[in-house]
């Protein structure tokens, strides 16, 4: 579908969020493309019973896990990558075994209506049908019974939805938002630093859930910082962004008030242009932002990037922890201490040491949040074993019923002893020191055997 | 925790205190006192370090060592537990989850190094284990020590702080359990509250990280809705009605044996045990009269006098239970019952239909339904017609028949020809699937529970030269550079960007 019907894809999300095509196929399909060899290349070795250590009670036994698929999932997309978040999900469902209900988001209409049209051709309509339409659609799906809901979106509408999925006691996985930190030490090659940043920053113009939301730096740094996401917009976007191909807009009229609004206590250093008629945001830098205006009060999710001053990685870190915990976390440095100290100290959903987003693309990394920025994780085997239940199995045989004996009523103290001695696992016995204590027991069996019969 | 003068409801329901005797009930508004100082001591990092999680591990190991005759007691005073169980179902194997948590925690804590794909060969990229913050931990009365202090280890190992709330139907156990841990582990990270089921969902509000529940689904029902308006993870052990297929071919006496056991230790009160038999109709006389052999054997011809036989935990489940006895099926034996000290014999009942008041519940006592079926089919179909239970069971030499009744009907585990013994098993994620929970634990899965698995990316900043190419104005050439990179890398990893 995605190889044959790249212009048709690639049309829609230009009309939704003015995507160039080669955008698209960069951030959306190449990625899904990739996820779906992978996941083909590796599906008997993710479906297969998984084999676990045994104990010496259950020596003779055959001890696995077996994935099972869980049934039927529900898919509830987002409007920002609408194929990537939509359709990666739903891999990992097919993966698994499981049928899927998916629900595009309605804010980008015209890639929803695509997918409606599309996917019924390419994929069983019976087992993974398409539904459209807002929240009244949303809100009657949510009161049927699935066996695993997957959102992906903000915490505000996540906490309804795990509302709904708790009264049929359905496991949720949410992909939500938050404030994704990123500190630039003074210690790092800014240039390249802030290339990364503004690459991060105003791809999908600002509208991904793990963009960089604001900057932590020292004041010294502030301008040398400011000067290089100058230069990077300009090399990416030309001087004037409103014409350049490969900017995107605000996916709408309510989202570009949200962002404004935002401007209004803080100051410009970069950009600040807008067009409300087009939907049109440049790409713009805050400087000397307080950390009560309004700017950092909530999840951006549009292209402003406020710089907050602050005097080192202590303050940083500080900083970081008093606030939710954000999807993502990016430190910029060349020295491996700071990173050390931010992983120890921080939590995040990811964290991303000296580059923005690619952590998204490595499927042998699990993606998700924590907190408030979400539960569950997915891509690559995570989306496998997120949608599969891992059902423990234990199968035995109806002989050896002398091992069993000692555990059955009336109960001894010698029978005590015997059982001590079986279940505490003391040591972690390696299959060699398994052989040797069946040794040791099998020899004094032949002298209790011997004695007994003499 | 200060003395309250008035007994509460709880309390004066099951008789316990008089006026004037101090209530240890803990309400919603003092655990937001001991939820600040958790929240303090794991914000100072008290619990990252190896050192402090081993030795809180440590401790609890003592801590059931050094007093094994008063949980023995206590157990025995709350649900005429026999020595044999407590010890065995109950401390051995907190114990050794412990131990098993002290031998891997190094491992475990170490983060993972996972596949690189081709962009990614000259950065580090990992998983590192972090803890969650402050977890709840609710037990419930069938196993109250197992079921508070097994998840209580996985989130030791994990680092986090945590409150535990034993059950209030097992209050001997809970006052011990709430005596003993501050002795034993870290008073600022650890503490046991004694708060009613009615009063949880409120103190799930107050915002976790994690909520670990263990109890029946209604419950289950109001702690996951007031999970949600907190957006608290959780993992949610709960009960079902546990299938148990006996084909004809099986070895009838050893088959009697496993399942007689299964069901009636612990006087029945157990989320694992066989729930009702589905016996192949050739058999079903036969297993009958095994079962009573066995029976005859484990408890002697009058269970009241033996001291391996237990009691329910309280006048509510023993009335419920004896309601479903007296409204179902016939009995074939057992049956007695007497209301002063809520003891009720081994009862096997056949005859039983689908409509009956016993099929309709979980079963909490010593009461073992016998249904016919003509074969695995039937059987199949009637299990698939039930909520997801927590276990499923089958006996059978024909190892097809396993087979067909474990790929056919799903459960949150599966055992043949044995009951129980999978959910003691430390290597195994013990957990439910769909009405019976979610999530798992025991061993590596109480860790990773309690943990976040946080993806990290190291990169250089060097090398720009090779990440120009996903820089805008983006061309048409780069692009086919790119794919013609992804579907190169695609033959030997997944994605590939060079980005």
């Amino acid at each position: 579908m995605f190889t044959e019907r790249q212009k048709e894809i690639a049309d829609a999300v230009k009309k939704d969020l003015n995507k160039s095509e080669v955008g698209t196929q960069l951030y959306e399909t190449l990625g899904l493309e990739g996820e779906i060899s992978l996941a083909i290349r590796k599906l008997k070795e993710w479906a297969a019973p998984r084999p676990v250590e045994k104990n010496l009670l259950t020596l003779s036994d055959t001890v696995y896990i077996k994935p099972e698929p869980l049934g039927v999932v529900l898919i509830i997309g987002a409007w920002n990558y609408p194929w990537a978040v939509t359709i990666q999900p739903l891999i990992g469902a097919i993966a698994a075994g499981n049928a899927a209900v998916i629900k595009p988001s309605e804010v980008c209409v015209h890639t929803a209506k695509v997918m409606e049209d599309l996917l019924p051709v390419y994929i069983d309509k019976e087992l993974y049908p398409v539904v459209t339409g807002g929240v009244p659609e949303t809100q009657e799906l949510l009161r049927q019974r699935f066996d695993h809901i997957f959102y992906t979106g903000n915490s505000v509408v996540g906490k309804l939805i795990m509302e709904a999925a708790a009264k049929n006691l359905t496991p949720v996985t949410l992909e939500l938002g938050g404030k994704s930190p990123c500190y630039i030490d003074k210690n790092c090659d800014i240039s390249i630093a802030c290339r990364r940043v503004a690459w991060g920053k105003y791809t999908n113009c600002g509208q991904t859930c793990i963009a960089p939301d604001y900057i932590l730096c020292e004041p010294s740094i502030q301008d040398r910082v400011i000067e290089e996401i100058k230069k990077s917009i300009k090399e990416f976007y030309t001087d004037n962004p409103k014409t350049c191909t490969d900017y995107g807009r605000i996916i709408n009229q309510r989202h570009f008030k949200r962002i404004m609004a935002m401007l209004e206590d803080s100051a410009i250093a970069v950009g600040g242009e807008n067009d409300e008629s087009d939907c049109y945001i440049a790409p713009t830098v805050l400087r000397d932002v307080k950390p009560e205006a309004k700017v950092m009060q909530e999840e951006i999710f549009g292209p402003l990037l406020p710089i907050l001053s602050v005097s080192g990685l202590d303050e940083a870190i500080k900083f970081i922890n008093k606030g939710e915990k954000p999807l993502a976390l990016y430190v910029f440095t060349s020295d491996d201490k700071v990173i050390k100290r931010m992983v120890d100290e921080t939590s995040s959903g990811g964290l991303l040491a000296n580059d923005c987003l690619v952590h998204y693309s490595v499927s042998s990394l699990p993606f998700g949040g924590v907190g408030n920025s979400g539960m569950g994780c997915y891509h690559g085997k995570f989306s496998f074993d997120q949608l599969s239940h891992l059902r423990s199995c234990l199968i035995k045989q109806l002989k050896m019923e002398g091992v069993n004996s000692m555990r059955y009523p009336p109960h001894t103290p010698k029978k005590l002893g015997w059982a001590r001695f079986f279940i505490l696992k003391t040591v972690d016995l390696g299959w060699v020191g398994r052989m040797a204590l069946l040794a040791v027991l099998a020899v004094v069996a032949a002298v209790v055997l011997q004695n007994y019969l003499l | 925790m200060s003395g309250k003068v008035k007994a509460c409801y709880a309390c004066q329901r099951n008789g316990r205190t008089r006026l004037g005797e101090p209530c240890l009930k803990t309400y919603p508004l003092e655990c937001v006192d001991l939820l600040r100082r958790a929240r303090v001591a794991f914000q100072a990092g008290r619990t990252l370090k190896e050192n402090f999680r081993l030795a809180q591990l440590e401790a609890v190991v003592r801590m059931l060592e050094e007093h094994e005759c008063d949980f023995v007691d206590a157990l025995g005073r709350d649900l005429h537990k026999p020595r044999f169980e407590t010890v065995m179902s109950e401390l051995l194997l907190v114990k050794n989850e412990a131990l098993y948590a002290i031998s891997n925690l190094k491992k475990w804590m170490q983060p993972q190094h996972v596949e690189r794909n081709l962009s990614t060969t000259l950065d580090q990229c990992l998983v590192v284990n972090e803890p969650l913050g402050v977890v709840f931990i609710v037990g419930t009365w069938s196993s109250p020590v197992q079921m508070c202090l097994v998840p209580l280890v996985g989130a030791i190992a994990a680092g986090n702080c945590a409150i535990i709330n034993p059950s209030e139907c097992t209050y001997h156990t809970s006052e011990l359990l709430h005596h003993l841990i501050p002795l034993y582990l870290d008073n600022e990270c650890f503490h046991v509250i004694l708060a009613g089921v009615s009063d949880l969902p409120e103190v799930v509000e107050l915002k976790f990280d994690h909520v670990f529940f263990t109890g029946n689904r209604e419950e289950g029902n109001r702690i996951a809705q007031a999970a949600a308006r907190t957006l608290t993870p959780v993992t949610l052990i709960l009960g079902g009605k546990n299938p148990c297929y006996v084909d004809c071919q099986c070895d009838i006496a050893t088959t009697a044996q496993r399942l007689a056991w299964a069901r009636f230790h612990n006087a029945g009160q157990s989320l694992v045990a066989p729930d009702y038999i589905l016996c192949h109709a050739d058999v079903k006389a036969r297993l009958v009269q095994a079962l009573k052999c066995c029976l005859m054997q484990f408890y002697g011809p009058d269970p009241r006098e033996s001291r391996s036989f237990g009691r329910m935990v309280n006048l509510e489940i023993f009335n419920r239970t004896r309601d479903m006895l007296w409204r179902s099926g016939k009995v074939a034996m057992g049956g007695q019952v007497i209301e002063a000290e809520k003891y009720i014999a081994p009862t096997i009942l056949t005859d039983v239909a689908e409509s009956d008041p016993i099929m309709q519940q979980d079963v909490f006592g010593p009461v073992l339904p016998v249904l016919t079926v003509n074969n695995e089919d039937e059987a199949i179909a009637f299990i698939n017609k039930q909520e997801k239970p927590l276990c499923v069971y089958a006996y059978s030499n024909n190892s097809k028949v396993i087979s067909r009744l474990m790929s056919e009907t799903s459960s949150g585990s599966f055992c043949s020809n044995d009951s129980i013994l999978q959910s003691l098993m430390v290597a195994l994620p013990f957990g439910g699937v769909g009405a019976s929970g979610t999530g798992s634990y025991h061993g590596r899965y109480s860790f990773d529970t309690f943990s976040h698995r946080k993806s990290c990316l190291l990169r250089g900043t060097r090398f720009e030269c090779v990440t120009y190419l996903r820089y805008p104005p983006y061309e048409d050439r780069n692009l086919s550079l790119m794919t013609w990179a992804s579907t190169l890398s695609q033959k030997s990893q997944g994605w590939c960007q060079i980005l």
